[in-house]
């Protein structure tokens, strides 16, 4: 994980920090080379920015987390598989058309269970980005996606899937191909799975796209992550016909972990490192692998029928309306 | 000499008010209708009884869910179901509310999609009519309960469930809740599969995003009305991101047909005894 060493990429609400983290270094040097002992006001700058760092950590709006969820080296699903799970063997194709690589999926084991694990997969880089196309899959992702689950379901191991896509791919191949009907048959054979489903927002969960690895019976979203119907450039574009008001728009559309928590649309919310999962990949793994292991914990009573009514009920709920 | 001016004068005058003004010239509203496509003027009352298609192109005028119960069901045999559940704002959109008021009035449904009860010859079934005239048909909370709870009906029932999809998509205005709707439906729809039951759903024009992208494609027979526009992503979207033009029959029902999407394209003058056909060969011992 060399990644995690590197220089973290920077996000706009984290100015102040660098400001700040910049003039304590300034501050060392000088007391390095120069005879001054500045070391009283090192530390009072080091303990402003610890107290900088809550603040700002602590109070993240909306657009902030958008930021984090979309970071460059935000781990993605290749990267948590061989911190969390042990034996992964990828498997690809969906036996239909071709191998999607916008989507991995395979088996391995947790905590010594088999499991199959399905995931987006965006790239870290250009040449990445291009193999899997930004991480928007095509249909036959979706169906290899379909198949890796029936098989699941033969073999009666649980499913895990980590959501990490701003959508289905806008293509033509993909609408000739059957991009609708590739996520509506997810949608509604996840709803018949005879074991436990799990799903998890590890970045962006962008629409449907995102949607047809999420009829589990447990929803998780990292802190940090999204989950909505349309982008925030796309809602702002559609409602106030200015793309420049995504910020506002990730606000008014409610997007966040604590906001679909609060809507109860998901089960729990997956704390994050400070700052963001690209600060620390292994500790993130272990806070996911924790999770998983209470999801699996609360569901492992549950039969094949139990576990099709509990995802009907947990559906079947979400909605505001009056009557 | 001011006589003669006179005489002028009132001339002018009298011309005016003779002169045929627009007013006149034009048709009484809503006695007749231009079709948008080729442009023929028919008698309105003589398209209804042509089920809304012009008689000269055979383009399909979008209808309304009341028109389509007409159209399609056995006379008197519609009754509607959950007309009272209401629209909330739950995310505080400025005007939403209003907007939902206002289309409500404009087309005397709480939402934008019609459920109940009716006949198909002399079979029941149970139907959903989704109305693009409502919010563009796009689904929010109440679309997503209304359909659900149709489902829900039909699967008690015992009955073949068909849905007539005209949506956007998903409802901007109810976020990630609209969404979620597309699971809810489809949570549903796999009981009422497993019942063993039938599902038809009939896709007109447009059916798009999120509704295209749910129960709209999950039919046992899917069948669409033709030139229907059909697809998960806009046009202008896909044309900005594949850089290139898109050809003209691109999301038809047609072009849907052709690649293997569809299992028919169906003309509104024999969907009613296509879908009565294909319900009677769904039916134990009425063949």
């Amino acid at each position: 994980m060399a990644k995690k060493n590197a220089a973290p990429k920077t996000m706009g609400f984290e100015e102040p920090l660098i400001q700040l983290r910049k003039k304590i270094e300034e501050l060392k040097e000088y007391t390095a080379t120069a005879d001054v002992d500045l070391s009283s006001e090192i530390d009072s700058l080091e303990e402003r920015l610890a107290g900088l760092e809550n603040d700002i950590y602590e109070n993240m709006k909306p657009w902030d987390r958008v930021q984090v969820a979309r970071h460059p080296d935000r781990p993605t699903t290749l990267d948590y598989i061989p911190l969390i799970f042990k034996d992964f063997i990828e498997l690809h194709g969906d036996r239909l058309y071709g191998d999607d690589e916008a989507i991995v999926g395979g088996i391995g084991s947790f905590d010594g269970q088999p499991v199959t694990i399905i995931g987006h997969q965006r790239g870290k880089d250009t040449k990445e980005n291009i193999r899997r196309n930004f991480g928007m899959p095509h249909p036959e992702g979706y169906r290899k996606a379909l198949r890796l689950m029936k098989q699941a379901e033969k073999f009666n191991r649980p499913i895990v899937c980590l959501i990490d896509t701003k959508g289905a791919y806008p293509g033509k191949a993909a609408e000739e191909r059957g991009q609708s009907e590739a996520i509506a048959k997810n949608l509604v054979e996840m709803a018949g799975l005879e074991v436990p489903v799990l799903s998890i927002v590890i970045g962006e969960g962008g629409s449907g796209g995102a949607l047809a690895l999420g009829v589990g019976n447990h929803i998780l979203m990292l802190e940090n992550s999204t989950f909505s119907v349309i982008s925030p450039e796309g809602a702002a574009s559609i409602l106030w016909k200015d793309s420049a008001l995504a910020q506002t728009a990730a606000e008014a559309m409610k997007i966040t972990a604590p906001d679909l928590f609060g809507m109860k649309i998901i089960e729990a919310i997956i704390p994050e490192v400070r700052g963001g999962a690209h600060h620390h990949y292994e500790k993130q793994a272990e806070m996911i692998a924790q999770a998983i292991r209470n999801s699996f914990e609360e569901l492992k009573g549950l039969s094949g029928e139990e576990l099709i009514d509990q995802r009907y009920k947990k559906f079947r709920s979400i909605g505001i309306f009056s009557e | 000499m001011a006589m003669i001016r006179e005489i002028f004068k009132r001339n002018k005058d009298k011309q005016g008010t003779t002169m045929p003004n627009k007013d006149s010239k034009d048709i009484p509203e809503g006695l007749m209708t231009k079709c948008p496509s080729c442009k023929q003027i028919t008698l309105t009352k003589e398209l209804k009884s042509l089920h809304k298609v012009c008689p000269k192109c055979d383009h399909h005028f979008k209808m309304t869910a009341y028109e389509r119960v007409e159209s399609l069901l056995d006379e008197g045999s519609f009754e509607s179901i959950d007309d009272h559940i209401k629209s909330e704002n739950p995310l505080g959109f400025p005007a939403y509310t209003d907007k939902i008021r206002s289309d409500s009035e404009k087309t005397g449904l709480n939402e934008a999609v019609l459920t109940g009860t009716g006949k198909l010859n002399g079979q029941e079934i149970v139907v959903a009519i989704m109305d693009s005239h409502f919010r563009m048909g796009s689904m929010g909370s109440v679309v997503g309960e209304k359909i659900t709870r149709a489902v829900e009906a039909a699967t008690v029932k015992n009955l073949p469930f068909v849905i007539f999809t005209a949506s956007g998509g998903a409802r901007m205005q109810e976020g990630v809740l609209s969404l979620m709707q597309m699971a809810k439906t489809s949570v549903a729809l796999k009981r009422h599969s497993s019942a063993g039951l039938l599902f038809v759903s009939v896709l007109t024009h447009p059916t798009t995003g999120g509704v295209s992208a749910s129960f709209a494609s999950v039919g046992d027979i899917n069948i669409a009305e033709p030139k229907a526009l059909i697809g998960f992503a806009g046009r202008r979207v896909i044309e900005q991101t594949v850089r290139e033009k898109l050809p003209e029959d691109f999301q038809t029902a047609e072009f849907l047909l052709e690649h293997g999407q569809l299992d028919a394209v169906v003309h509104r003058a024999d969907m009613k005894e296509k879908l009565s056909t294909i319900v009677r060969l769904h039916t134990k011992g009425a063949v």
